[in-house]
């Protein structure tokens, strides 16, 4: 019988809410790791009860957990996250130049093929693997090569939170850093190169053309059309046709182009998913009306989908790995926000139903489609 | 026997109730007390001290005695009822405000 887990991460701990393939009734389990943040947690592809999570304090630092019974129970991973080499600086918020200091793990991406080869995105931003099932974690360093030194913090952290593998060729992968843009590599993470031709920074880079500092907030892509990629930047959404040698902006009628997720329709590639938020000053949906846009067309027109969404005095904010899609048929849609829903649609968008109302505030929303 | 009173949440991670105690060869000194705890409880490995450098965690204090001990050097020995056992050694996590 088929079902969904669903893989929350908040501010005070992680939940799991599962259910059967109607999903109309929710078992709700946690907190898991009650009082951390818990930035992100995910399950791998090639073994659904194995799970990754990240778990942090302003205290205690980072700790990293797993799971080799779908989250029923935890064990600690390893947690020591070493910059390779000399770490080497960064550009600072005066110009000048800063040490790369470890502070969290932003996202978790789990090998498409293998349960204990997982990527990690970390903040001062760069990316780290582990083989061994995370008991050992090594950067792939060349990714800072890419310009990092031009890097720079934005207001939310250097930080790395998007990790895209593509499923039709192991040595493609992309990640996406706040502040400093999109990057791929072709080589299974050995060399990089920034993916940014296209993006327009008007209000944030007085060089037009530059290759780093763009405010990427989400990429996603459809399992069966790799090289098209969608994006969520700062402002801004955007596609790319040719797996990010160029991008071009699809915001068509959205109410504003400034928001965090973005995600695919399981079964439908040319049918993505936007949550816009007002500004980057106002972080809260378009006139306190809680709206997910779709559009069935790659972008440009674009589709509200309001039904069983609040619709007035609504001022939270739904944060860039907080939305997640199941495969199952008709495809669900899961997000969550800053006031503490998770909201679901089992009709791809068309009605949706708040699954939990209270959480702390929701940082991370992923889907496991269980067969 | 050195008795150590850890923050909640670090005997929720190391999976205790109470305080733990540790075996220390030698006279206690801060670094030695922490290595003993992390030797025994591996899973608290960079909650008290950065694994890479080896500094105190900001928002980590230790206190013994009645005494702040956070910005002695970590070689600074500790005082006499903590070695026999009489008082323990706390880690603490700092207040926050907000």
């Amino acid at each position: 019988m088929s079902g969904v887990r669903l893989l929350v991460g908040t501010k005070k701990g992680a939940f799991v809410l599962t259910s059967d393939g109607q999903r109309k009734h929710w078992e709700v389990s946690g907190p898991h790791f009650a009082g951390w943040e818990i930035y992100h947690l995910k399950g791998s592809p090639a073994d659904p009860n194995r799970l990754y999570a990240s778990q942090s304090s302003g205290w205690f630092g980072q700790i990293m957990q797993r799971s080799n019974d779908g989250g029923k129970t935890w064990e600690t991973a390893g947690n020591k996250f070493a910059y390779d080499g000399v770490p080497g600086t960064h550009k600072w918020y005066d110009g000048t130049q800063h040490p790369w200091e470890f502070k969290r793990v932003w996202h978790l991406e789990p090998s498409l093929t293998d349960p204990d080869t997982v990527y990690a995105g970390v903040e001062d931003a760069a990316l780290f693997r582990t083989t061994d099932g995370g008991q050992t974690w090594h950067e792939l360093p060349a990714l800072r090569a890419a310009k990092g030194h031009l890097w720079q913090p934005g207001a939310g952290g250097m930080c790395l939170h998007t990790i895209v593998l593509d499923p039709s060729n192991p040595q493609r992968m992309y990640t996406a850093i706040s502040a400093a843009g999109v990057f791929r590599s072709d080589d299974a993470g050995l060399t990089w190169k920034p993916a940014t031709h296209g993006l327009k920074s008007p209000h944030e880079l007085p060089d037009p053309d530059a290759e780093v500092g763009h405010c990427v907030h989400r990429i996603a892509m459809h399992r069966s059309r790799p090289n098209v990629l969608f994006m969520q930047k700062h402002w801004d959404v955007m596609r790319s046709d040719n797996s990010g040698d160029s991008w071009t902006e699809v915001s068509g009628n959205l109410p504003s182009d400034f928001g965090f997720p973005i995600d695919v329709h399981a079964h439908e590639p040319e049918t993505i998913y936007v949550v816009p938020i007002k500004s980057d000053s106002e972080h809260y949906p378009p006139e306190g009306k809680l709206r997910v846009y779709r559009s069935k067309s790659g972008g440009n027109e674009w589709e509200a989908l309001t039904r069983g969404l609040p619709q007035s005095d609504c001022y939270v904010n739904v944060l860039r790995d907080a939305m997640a899609v199941d495969s199952l048929d008709a495809c669900g849609i899961y997000f969550g926000t800053t006031g503490g829903q998770v909201y679901g649609s089992s009709d791809a968008g068309d009605n949706w139903t708040p699954i939990v109302r209270d959480l702390p505030a929701v940082y991370s929303v992923e889907v496991q489609t269980l067969s | 026997m050195i008795r150590v009173v850890l923050p909640a949440h670090l005997k929720t991670l190391a999976r205790v109730s109470g305080e733990v105690k540790v075996e220390i060869s030698g006279e206690p000194r801060i670094a030695s007390v922490i290595d003993a705890i992390e030797a025994r409880y591996p899973m608290l490995l960079g909650t008290i001290r950065d694994q890479v450098t080896q500094e105190r965690r900001p928002f980590v204090r230790y206190f013994a005695c009645e005494e702040d001990y956070s910005l002695e050097p970590t070689d600074t020995l500790l005082p006499a009822a903590v070695a026999t056992g009489a008082e323990p050694f706390l880690i603490v996590g700092a207040m926050a405000g907000g």
